[in-house]
């Protein structure tokens, strides 16, 4: 019974992995394709099924006029969109998550629970319905179609994933260690800066890497949002699928797009078995 | 240097936290707050340590204002019942770092430091991390940051609470050299607990608490002796100390139908009329010609076996030194050692101790 249960469990473990491993292969492939071997019905294996090229490649770094896609353009732009959002958001949303956990609000009714769903209700609502307002108001201050514009929609966007993760990221932060840093000769700020800051960077980054994979996968308000002066990379993607699409250049322009991500969750991985509160509390 | 506290009040919802709590204490001396969970302990370190403001009272060290003085300016030291310390520092960083705040010079904090680590066993410990270590070497290091500073006053919160029995019987007996090292110092030392005998242990001066008051403020022999009330002889004993209703009449105390004896030499000022008695686990044993109860409940603790017996309305429990093993529903014959007695007046005030009453 046991040895046809763990036969079991390898065979899903497989068919998922297969499942999730196979587009990646398949835009790795098609990326070192060219015309004749995308139309030519389907090839898999490079050098026995197709001849491999870079063209798809190089086509990446060439202006239209020179028979490529540009997509470095928009990927810096997605890059600096990404990182100032991100940053911005994990810097006032750890400040408002550290004063959200440790003091008590009261306005009227309002109390600390309710200005965290405050925060995070900006995310349950569909983003279409934030749309028209963004546009009016990015238009009002001449911010449509800028890379200023869209950092400031994706700071409203992005703020709530860091509060959300962070307030219950403090709220695990035992209180004493905070009085313990007062009574050992810290004001408040120092405390914080001094003590729960450096213990709160597991949760800090896990609250980057939340922020930064959605603000780099964001389609919609790139695409509401911007025209013929700043494009970010996944508007400059899709824009790419034509009458004509080269599928090698699409392949890929999605593996870099796929790549900052990459890069940043094995930089995540081991800050996350890095750090953590153990020691604090036992 | 004198520590005193007036009518300190916080009632941050419906029950008090702090009801109208008075204290002096004076330095070079250890004084253990004892009572049951959330009597108040805590709350109390706590206000002395600036971390809670009270509603009302004051407290005044050396005559100053201490309520006005934030934390991070009073030179308290604590430590918690949970072993805390900054895991991102290494154990003579976490020992150092108080020092660290005040920027004393490199060679002072370097001598400080080993000299807290020597004093609570943890030499050669320096360059671990706070993960590496045990619960028990975690709260040395935490003590170890207490006692670097040279407080004037240290607080500690139960801080054996959390550590396995051995160990905590071990660290009770290193903590108590200490501690009293530490208050000869002329520091105050301020330790709270639950449990009886390690405020016993301790000795010097003990604060007997409970629902946010001072119920009794004495030397620990005389809160021993002389607890002021049924209440206090609860929380300073362990098992806490039997107490039953009865009368006195024509000499003698009046339990039960069955139970009934004469009133003890140091009783025989008391008035006829309805009390609460008292007597200690220790002052019942089992003998022949005692009164007839029925076992309840036998536990054996360590060399010791607690018996909990029953006659009619009279519960009590007592204490047999040796381990011995009983049927529950056997009938046994228990025997109270009066000269131990203690009454109560019904509405629980100490009325007649073995040791002469308060004093």
């Amino acid at each position: 019974m046991g040895y046809f249960y763990t036969t079991l469990k390898y065979l899903a473990v497989t068919l998922w992995s297969v499942f999730v491993i196979a587009p990646f292969l398949w835009a790795i492939s098609t990326s070192f394709k060219d015309f004749q071997s995308v139309t030519n019905g389907a090839t898999y294996i490079p050098w026995v099924d197709f001849e491999p090229t870079l063209e798809g490649w190089r086509a990446l770094w060439k202006s239209p006029a020179q028979g490529g896609v540009a997509i470095v353009e928009p990927f810096f732009n997605s890059v600096f969109v990404t990182a100032a959002g991100s940053a911005i958001s994990i810097l006032l949303g750890t400040l408002a998550a550290y004063a959200l956990s440790r003091f008590t609000f009261k306005a009227g009714p309002i109390r600390n629970g309710d200005i965290t769903f405050f925060f995070i209700s900006q995310r349950i609502m569909p983003p279409v319905v934030l749309a028209i307002p963004f546009f009016i108001m990015l238009g009002k201050f001449s911010l449509l179609d800028t890379l200023v514009g869209l950092i400031l929609v994706y700071i409203v966007l992005l703020m709530p994933i860091a509060v959300w993760i962070m307030v219950d990221f403090f709220n695990k932060v035992p209180r004493e260690i905070d009085e313990t840093a007062l009574i050992d000769g810290c004001n408040p700020y120092q405390a914080f800066y001094k003590v729960v800051l450096p213990n709160s960077i597991p949760g800090i980054v896990v609250a980057g890497m939340f922020c930064m994979i959605f603000g780099w996968t964001d389609f919609f308000f790139s695409f509401i949002l911007t025209f013929t002066e700043v494009q970010l990379l996944p508007v400059a993607i899709v824009a790419l699928n034509s009458s004509i699409t080269p599928w090698w250049s699409l392949s890929a322009a999605a593996l870099v797009s796929v790549a900052p991500l990459v890069v940043v969750a094995f930089i995540v991985e081991r800050f996350l078995s890095k750090g953590n509160l153990s020691g604090a509390l036992k | 240097m004198s520590l005193i506290a007036s009518n300190l009040c916080l009632k941050p919802d419906t029950e008090y936290h702090l009801n109208d709590v008075c204290f002096e204490m004076s330095k070079g001396e250890i004084y253990t707050i004892i009572g049951r969970t959330l009597a108040g302990k805590t709350t109390l370190l706590k206000t002395i340590a600036g971390l809670i403001a009270p509603e009302s009272g004051s407290l005044t060290l050396d005559g100053r204002d201490f309520g006005r003085i934030p934390v991070w300016k009073r030179e308290v030291a604590m430590v918690y019942q949970q072993f805390i310390n900054y895991p991102h520092l290494s154990v003579y960083e976490n020992v150092a770092f108080p020092l660290k705040q005040r920027r004393m010079p490199k060679t002072e904090i370097r001598n400080r430091v080993m000299r807290a680590l020597s004093q609570v066993g943890l030499d050669g410990f320096e360059n671990r991390k706070i993960q590496a270590l045990s619960g028990g070497q975690q709260q040395r290091v935490a003590l170890a940051r207490s006692l670097v500073k040279e407080a004037n006053i240290v607080l500690l919160d139960e801080p054996l609470v959390n550590l396995d029995y051995k160990l905590r019987e071990q660290l009770r007996e290193e903590f108590r050299n200490i501690f009293s090292a530490k208050a000869s110092e002329n520091s105050i030392l301020i330790y709270s607990s639950t449990d009886p005998v390690e405020a016993m242990q301790l000795g010097g001066q003990i604060l007997v608490m409970d629902e946010g008051r001072i119920l009794q403020q004495a030397s620990a022999k005389e809160v021993y002796e002389n607890p002021n009330s049924t209440k206090v002889s609860q929380i300073t004993n362990d098992p806490a100390m039997n107490l039953f209703e009865g009368t006195v009449a024509d000499g003698k105390v009046i339990l039960s139908s069955e139970i009934h004896f004469d009133l003890p030499e140091h009783c025989q000022a008391l008035p006829q009329g309805s009390y609460i008695f008292g007597l200690r686990a220790a002052a019942i044993s089992l003998a022949d010609g005692g009164f007839p109860f029925t076992v309840e409940l036998s536990e054996i603790s360590g060399s010791e076996t607690f018996l909990h017996l029953k006659h009619e309305n009279v519960q009590v429990v007592g204490l047999l030194d040796s381990v011995q093993n009983f049927n529950i529903g056997e009938t046994v014959s228990a025997q109270f050692d009066t000269t131990h007695l203690y009454a109560f007046a019904t509405d629980g005030r100490l009325k007649s101790s073995p040791y002469g009453g308060l004093k």
